[in-house]
């Protein structure tokens, strides 16, 4: 097709400038208020800029004794990446034993694992919550992570990605006398490394943004994530909106770096798997 | 003895080392996914307030009360519209910004980037900013400042329900955070599409523009359209984060908007801790969904050769 610079085409290039705008007015608004005195956001003259901006609010959101907000910018930190490590290991091992190991029932385990895609994750929650109250992880650090590492989806992206990893690198690994697992780890592992920042990084932003499975477990404000800390100020009563603004900000800023850098990963792996939220 | 040994362990110990792969996983499946399930299916059947170990049966009682609870059939219907609103909005903005995007003269990744951000944002984050700062209820919100310059009151978005506003800040939120995301699947089936096929079209006369669109590009974004339309509903049923971060306050959460999800979180983890009516009630909704998903996924042709 030929590229016309005709009418059609600038207006194309207009509407997207529009676009653009709305979309990037709500981060617009999470900067201005979270660096904006109090009295700025609940002016009733609401201007588009704040008279006057305050840097401090960043220092006295960390100096709060009140709000736990360290604590659990920490858990969430901590708990993203644990999900995100045991996510790989585990879905990638199993996507390669179904991908690549002859096994007489392997075509029952790969139905089996297909049939709880089926299943709605945030259906089970109630059971979820009933086996991980039982086993005594409400509030724990396994209770958050050790139940979201076994993702039916991951595993069969994996599977079909090493479906397709060339069999002959394998073949030479094989000859030299390497078994199924070190094969795995010294040839097929540093081979697929883009595939695994891809799954990685969508692992990772969602677990960071994850609310539902968090809400439900983490009932000590000890091990609240930071979106738990955000979702409890947000629904109570008092709270300094500027804090809370401030607070928003710095929740999705480690998120918006690694995005802007990882982009092109992201993207190929929101194309390749077509799922994810 | 040796010999069924041999067996078990397969050539080269293959069976055994399909369990050292395959075996964590599945494990942790049997554990969190599919026990909870049984668990849940049996717990259904009982009468379980404050307890997981249950002695009362009541059969199918659960699911009667359920089915009869108005609060539940509401919830579905607060579902049903949310659907109704939600998924062709959603289609219809991510393919229009794919579109845009594609056709765009420069800057074409810079426009995939910005539309694509919001997927790093969490619906909480976005909930603190269309409740406290884009459409708040009073004077200070940016959209009733908007209004105020063309001499309309403000409107207070949230706390009214005829007319329902607080379905424009519900709709709108999801719309901003999750289009550019089914505007990348989008944008992965454009790129498909062969140029030969619109050339060809050129030379039988099809005009740029809507013609194209509506009889070449849109009809061979056939299995890209079915897969982010099954997508979309499946989500929609199993929103949570924004109703609940938009409409939950200190003072409870407001019975007219509770989609399926927000109401069996109360219903089970609530006060009440009524797992068996909770139980119930998740698997009628996971028999809804599946309905609902299958039947979609017939009617608009998934799987087929073709598709």
């Amino acid at each position: 097709m030929r590229r016309r610079t005709g009418p059609g085409r600038i207006a194309t290039q207009v509407l997207l400038v529009l676009a653009t705008l709305v979309f990037l007015l709500p981060f617009y608004l999470l900067l201005r208020n979270g660096l904006a005195r109090e009295t700025d956001i609940t002016s009733p003259s609401w201007t588009f800029f704040p008279t006057h901006i305050q840097w401090g609010n960043v220092r006295e959101l960390f100096d709060d004794p009140a709000v736990p907000f360290a604590r659990s910018l920490l858990n969430s930190v901590v708990v993203s990446t644990l999900q995100t490590v045991g996510t790989l290991v585990v879905c990638s091992l199993a996507g390669y034993g179904l991908a690549r190991i002859p096994y007489r029932h392997a075509g029952k385990v790969f139905w089996l694992i297909l049939g709880t895609l089926m299943v709605p994750t945030a259906v089970t929650f109630v059971p979820t919550f009933v086996v991980v109250s039982s086993l005594g992880w409400v509030s724990t650090l396994r209770g958050l992570v050790v139940p979201l590492l076994f993702s039916g989806l991951t595993a069969f992206l994996f599977r079909q990605h090493f479906l397709e990893f060339p069999k002959e690198l394998e073949e030479a690994a094989r000859i030299d006398g390497l078994g199924y697992w070190r094969t795995y780890w010294r040839i097929v592992v540093p081979n697929s490394r883009a595939f695994f920042a891809a799954i990685g990084t969508i692992t990772f932003i969602g677990a960071w943004n994850g609310f539902l499975w968090p809400l439900v477990i983490a009932q000590d404000s000890s091990a609240w994530t930071v979106q738990i800390a955000l979702s409890t100020f947000l629904t109570a009563q008092t709270v300094n909106l500027h804090e809370l603004f401030t607070a928003a900000a710095v929740s999705i800023a480690p998120l918006v770096v690694l995005f802007v850098a990882l982009q092109r990963w992201i993207v190929q792996g929101v194309e390749r798997t077509g799922i994810d939220d | 003895m040796s010999q069924v040994w041999a067996r078990v362990r397969g050539p080269q110990g293959q069976n055994l080392w399909f369990w050292v792969f395959v075996g964590p996983f599945l494990a942790g499946l049997m554990l969190f996914v599919l026990v909870p399930l049984g668990w849940s299916l049996w717990l259904s059947f009982f009468d379980a307030h404050n307890t997981v170990t249950p002695t009362r049966f009541v059969g199918l009682g659960n699911y009667r009360d359920m089915l009869t609870d108005p609060a539940f059939l509401d919830s579905l219907g607060t579902f049903s519209l949310f659907a109704l609103f939600i998924v062709p909005t959603t289609f219809a903005l991510s393919l229009g910004l794919a579109m845009l995007v594609e056709k765009a003269l420069l800057g074409r990744g810079f426009f995939r980037s910005v539309f694509f951000l919001p997927t790093a944002c969490s619906y909480v984050v976005a909930a603190l900013v269309w409740k406290l700062s884009l459409f708040s209820g009073v004077r200070f919100g940016l959209v009733n400042t908007v209004l105020g310059w063309f001499g309309q009151d403000p409107v207070a978005w949230l706390s009214v329900t005829k007319p329902p506003w607080y379905w424009l800040v519900i709709v709108t939120l999801r719309l901003w955070l999750q289009a550019g995301f089914y505007m990348v699947l989008f944008l992965a089936g454009l790129s498909r599409i062969p140029r030969s096929v619109y050339e060809a079209a050129a030379v039988d006369g099809a005009g740029p523009g809507w013609q194209t669109f509506r009889w070449i590009t849109f009809p061979l974004l056939r299995s890209t359209s079915v897969a982010v339309l099954v997508l979309l509903l499946i989500n929609a049923y199993q929103s949570f984060d924004e109703f609940y971060n938009i409409l939950s306050t200190t003072a409870g959460y407001p019975p007219y908007a509770r989609p399926p999800l927000v109401y069996l979180y109360y219903v089970a983890l609530g006060n009440g801790q009524d797992f068996g009516h909770g139980s119930a009630g998740a698997m009628i909704l996971a028999v809804l969904i599946a309905v609902v998903t299958v039947g979609q996924a017939r009617f608009l042709g998934l799987g087929r050769r073709s598709a």
